[in-house]
């Protein structure tokens, strides 16, 4: 679990974009070619920076969803409306553009198959884009940690990786999905219809006796409830890792 | 450099913005994110304290009612997170941390902050010292929120906000430099953004 991740620097480096995927309307995966592989873990994420022909720079964080062992570096982007980046990302980038990014970065929301225990995994939205990384890992490495991920969507349209996960969900893998839509659920859904709440994770979890892992990622308030339900409900607080996207609306 | 991302204009501010407020590869926003790798702690007021210890002469504790007792400063400063985003004119009140400072007696040259939840993080002493550093347990006239570090964060503006312990408890007062929570995960030791030293090795 601990570990450090970065040793000697780490330069901006320039990738190829070599293929895209469209997840969901405002969600694409961004399939890239890096010269020499960032040796990350599953987990982690990079900083994306483009630069305007003026010179003008912006940067941003990005989960990675791929696992260590897949040659390829995926990134699974959501278009912000009003965000700088993820727009262009989107909606701009084109297969054989270059893209620079530096990384690997984050050394604590991280999973490796050293790790012992059950993982849940709980996920808002793009949340699952690190998640995603670690269920692969789990499967690259052969791990039999079992897995139960919940994840959190407004509508079926906004499932990121809708197929992978209804073939995990389908398939004696060892890994459970559990979506729960907090707007619109499909046609006869018998499953969960709400925000995370207690009654749903005291439900889902894995008890703390198994000495589970739990990974949050999501927004804010997803992250806060999600992580103090837990705590209530006996996990550790360092058997909690968290990792919280966008933005807050407060204070 | 040379590389140029296509068709890429970015969104320039459009309010004047003093370029000397805004370190390099830094965004402003509005609003306020949250980042923090673990559950947010909640401690009772009455089971709070802070305590400046490690190399010096004696350990001092300080209460809640003992903290807010000491004299409170109200500032406005300029924040900047290593993932990118900064926020202008944001506005706390605390107690500088040379007061605390002052009613001790060392001569170790760096420190580490240390927080409910287990968090620490490390700084040179002489961050913390002439005005440079709080321990802050109010927002914008309002109790700091606990997912932004409440009841008592430290701020150390002039460094990326990591080094801003959330959820504070003391000081640990060192003779070496001891990497903190991310600064062992391959952030950087120091961690000034104007130079951007972001991640060990910048």
């Amino acid at each position: 679990m601990e570990g450090t991740t970065v040793r000697g620097g780490l330069g901006w480096r320039q990738s190829t974009l070599v293929d895209t995927i469209v997840e969901t309307p405002r969600v694409k995966s961004l399939v890239l070619d890096v010269p020499n592989s960032l040796a990350h873990r599953a987990g982690q994420h990079v900083d994306v920076r483009l630069t305007a022909e003026d010179g003008y720079q912006a940067a941003r964080s990005y989960s990675i969803a791929s696992p260590p062992e897949e040659r390829r570096l995926v990134l699974t982007i959501e278009r912000l409306d009003d965000g700088e980046v993820s727009p262009y990302l989107v909606d701009e980038l084109r297969v054989g553009d270059p893209l620079e990014l530096r990384g690997p970065i984050g050394g604590y929301f991280v999973w490796e198959s050293s790790m012992s225990g059950p993982l849940l995994l709980i996920a808002g939205g793009s949340g699952i884009v690190p998640l995603r990384a670690i269920i692969r890992h789990r499967i690259a490495t052969n791990s039999d940690a079992p897995v139960r991920l919940v994840y959190s969507v407004r509508t079926p349209d906004d499932v990121i990786y809708r197929q992978e996960m209804d073939r995990l969900a389908t398939s004696a893998t060892g890994i459970e999905v559990i979506y729960t839509f907090t707007r619109v659920a499909p046609g006869g859904w018998a499953g969960y219809q709400r925000r995370i709440d207690a009654a749903l994770l005291a439900e889902v979890c894995w008890p703390p006796e198994s000495k589970p892992t739990a990974f949050i990622c999501g927004p804010t308030p997803l992250v806060e409830t999600a992580a103090n339900i837990l705590s209530t409900l006996g996990y550790q607080p360092t058997s909690i890792k968290t990792e919280r996207f966008g933005p807050t609306g407060g204070p | 450099m040379g590389l140029f991302s296509r068709g890429f204009r970015g969104r320039r501010r459009t309010t004047d913005v003093p370029a000397d407020r805004v370190p390099p590869g830094q965004y402003l926003v509005d609003d306020y994110p949250v980042l923090s790798a673990g559950p947010t702690p909640h401690t009772p007021l009455d089971a709070w304290d802070f305590t400046v210890g490690g190399e010096v002469s004696q350990p001092k504790r300080w209460t809640w009612q003992e903290m807010l007792a000491l004299p409170q400063e109200t500032v406005s400063q300029d924040i900047h997170c290593v993932t990118h985003w900064s926020k202008l004119d944001t506005h706390w009140t605390g107690v500088s941390l040379d007061t605390f400072l002052a009613q001790v007696e060392f001569t170790a040259p760096y420190m580490t902050a240390y927080s409910d939840g287990g968090y620490t993080t490390n700084l040179p002493i002489a961050d913390i010292q002439g005005g440079k550093a709080w321990l802050v347990h109010t927002y914008e006239g309002a109790p700091l929120p606990p997912e932004h570090g409440g009841p008592a964060r430290m701020i150390v503006p002039h460094l990326y906000f990591w080094k801003s312990a959330k959820w504070i408890r003391g000081i640990r007062l060192t003779s070496d430099d001891s990497p903190g929570f991310w600064e062992v995960r391959g952030y950087h030791i120091y961690g000034d953004p104007w130079k951007e030293q972001r991640y060990e090795g910048d």
